[in-house]
């Protein structure tokens, strides 16, 4: 789980990728949802799109499973062209919306082999399968309650048992572990890692960095329907390791503080990201020593100076120019909408 | 195969999640019922008059069974994301559309044979022509589903599919010939009686109850079987540029 698994063929490489995606584009009245976007997941791979609120990936994910007719470009899916034809390819995937979309009336174990019939599994597979599933996300104990009386985290746990249920090639999966405790996301985690591990291929959208970090072999950024890079994860981090950055936190500071270390220490960047808070990069070892005896000879107390790790978050923020506070605050808000 | 286990389950689900809905157990059960029960009293141990009334009492009940359990199966579903899972799953769309709706024809016949039960403890119904009217309670049933289909297709909200219903389903009682006969109705409203497939099947009704049918069987099975294909394609049209989008 916490290491990543040896990435697949990379998809530009792969002679049939499971999803294949060329310029790709969806208009609701005056919005471009999503923008002419191409890009390709090899079979086995855990593909990660990122992005914030509003950036295109739910309408992407509805393109994809055939709840959306895009406007132009074209959609390959275990080679079968499903551009005009979204039903032709249903039988390879499986999907876990963003919300739990499951039958509030019925069990957990009646929705399981509900969802296996869509399929068309038949009644005696159906059962042992929603049992197996049921176990493994342990919720057997709680196979004969109603949905509606599940927790937040046991609703996306028995949703994404409901869109394995079949054993779909590709599992797309919008938003897993938002909205849910830490218990009941980290076990989810653990789950997408071992389906991963069995050989899903999985389209995963998260506004959670850390998590596609951690899971995915190849991530899309995508802002306003555009996809504005596209790598594998060791990759995307390559040019932050070449890098050294320090966070310092500082009290009592001057309002022109950062100028003013700017002035002094000119191979140094710095960036005040917020009051309390330098962030100094630099291509070369950064000697701390200077930088603290210079802040503190300015009337100002240095609380903490640390070297921060290279992380894809910081490579979102330099890709996308997005903060990422600002993406989560929004994601927030937008959450509390639904 | 594969397909037909999807179909059959989706019925099945829908008959046992929601045939006990409060809006089917008031709309579907109680208003039929209590039609069926005031229009009895009325009529008392006169046999001539339940005759005359059973058929718009068995037509009503059909009519607001079928139409209110669409609004629950679809309507809601749709309301609260679980209609995506259907959408996504490996179905012809004519096929899951036809899965839905099932469920809701056979309640709608099932509901027929309330007012039917009752009306045998009270009257003689050996004079009935059960090969015409059983098929025409199935038509009537199909017709009546198609049209809920219809409303909740076109409605994002339960209340609304309900409220749109009525807006059919009120001026039906009055117009279609269920209690008493078009050619009594005023002659600029006799036109509108003919827009409603209800009309129909309530004139096959009436003639195999008591052989007072107005049309020929064969234009009352064709006019129903034609609202029922428009009906039901209009719907599917609704659904591919409302819902797929």
């Amino acid at each position: 789980m916490n290491k990543r698994p040896h990435p697949p063929a990379m998809a530009a490489d792969d002679p049939q990728p499971l999803i294949q995606v060329e310029g790709l584009t969806k208009t609701y009245d005056a919005v471009t949802a999503v923008d002419q976007i191409d890009f390709s997941v090899a079979t086995g791979e855990l593909f990660g799109f990122l992005g914030p609120n509003g950036a295109g990936k739910t309408t992407t994910i509805a393109l994809l499973t055939g709840l959306a007719r895009p406007d132009s470009g074209s959609i390959r899916i275990g080679g079968i062209d499903c551009t005009k034809n979204p039903k032709a390819a249903q039988h390879l995937i499986g999907v876990v919306p963003d919300e739990s979309n499951l039958y509030p009336e019925l069990s957990g174990f009646d929705n399981l082999c509900f969802c296996a019939s869509l399929y068309g599994l038949h009644a005696h597979e159906r059962r042992t399968r929603a049992r197996q599933l049921l176990q493994t996300f342990s919720l057997a104990e709680a196979a004969e309650r109603k949905f509606a009386g599940y927790s937040k985290g046991m609703k996306r746990k028995l949703t994404i048992a409901a869109g394995i249920i079949h054993h779909p090639r590709l599992l797309f999966l919008d938003e897993p572990t938002t909205g849910i405790d830490v218990s009941s996301a980290r076990q989810i985690r653990q789950l997408i890692a071992d389906l991963h591990r069995s050989g899903t291929t999985i389209f995963l959208t998260t506004h959670y960095i850390e998590e596609a970090e951690r899971l995915c072999q190849r991530i899309a950024f995508i802002v306003n329907g555009r996809i504005v890079k596209t790598d594998g994860v060791a990759e995307l981090l390559q040019p932050e390791k070449e890098k050294k950055v320090m966070m310092i936190a500082v009290a009592n500071s001057r309002e022109d503080l950062c100028s003013r270390i700017a002035s002094a220490f000119p191979h140094f960047h710095f960036q005040a990201s917020s009051a309390e808070q330098i962030r100094v990069e630099s291509d070369h070892p950064i000697s701390i020593g200077p930088l603290v005896r210079f802040i503190e000879d300015q009337g100002a107390e240095v609380m903490e100076a640390r070297r921060i790790q290279p992380s894809l978050e910081q490579v979102f923020v330099r890709v996308t120019g997005i903060e990422l506070a600002a993406m989560k605050k929004e994601k927030e808000k937008g959450g509390n909408n639904r | 195969m594969k397909r037909w286990i999807a179909f059959w389950n989706i019925m099945l689900k829908d008959m046992r999640a929601y045939y006990l809905k409060p809006p089917n157990i008031s709309w579907g059960l109680i208003f039929p019922l209590a039609w069926t029960g005031m229009f009895y009293i009325r009529s008392g141990a006169d046999s001539v008059d339940i005759l005359s009334l059973l058929p718009g009492v068995t037509a009503i009940s059909i009519l607001f069974g079928t139409t209110s359990l669409l609004a629950v199966t679809v309507t809601f579903e749709k309301k609260n994301r679980s209609f995506e899972r259907l959408l996504m799953a490996p179905i012809p769309l004519e096929l899951l559309m036809l899965a839905k709706t099932s469920g809701a024809i056979l309640f709608g016949v099932v509901n027929a044979f309330v007012p039917i039960a009752a009306a045998a403890f009270l009257t003689d119904l050996s004079g009935v022509d059960w090969s015409t009217l059983l098929p025409a309670i199935v038509m009537i049933a199909i017709a009546s589903t198609f049209l809920g289909l219809f409303i909740a297709v076109s409605v994002s909200e339960v209340f609304e599919a309900q409220t749109f219903s009525n807006f059919f389903r009120f001026p039906m009682i009055f117009l279609c010939g269920l209690f008493f006969p078009i050619a009594s109705l005023p002659i600029f409203l006799r036109p509108f009686s003919y827009l409603f497939p209800l009309t129909y099947g309530v004139d096959i009704l009436h003639g195999a109850v008591h052989g007072a049918a107005v049309q020929t069987l064969a234009l009352n099975f064709a006019v129903i079987t034609a609202f029922c294909l428009i009906l039901f394609f209009f719907s599917l049209k609704n659904i591919h540029r409302k819902w797929i989008v």
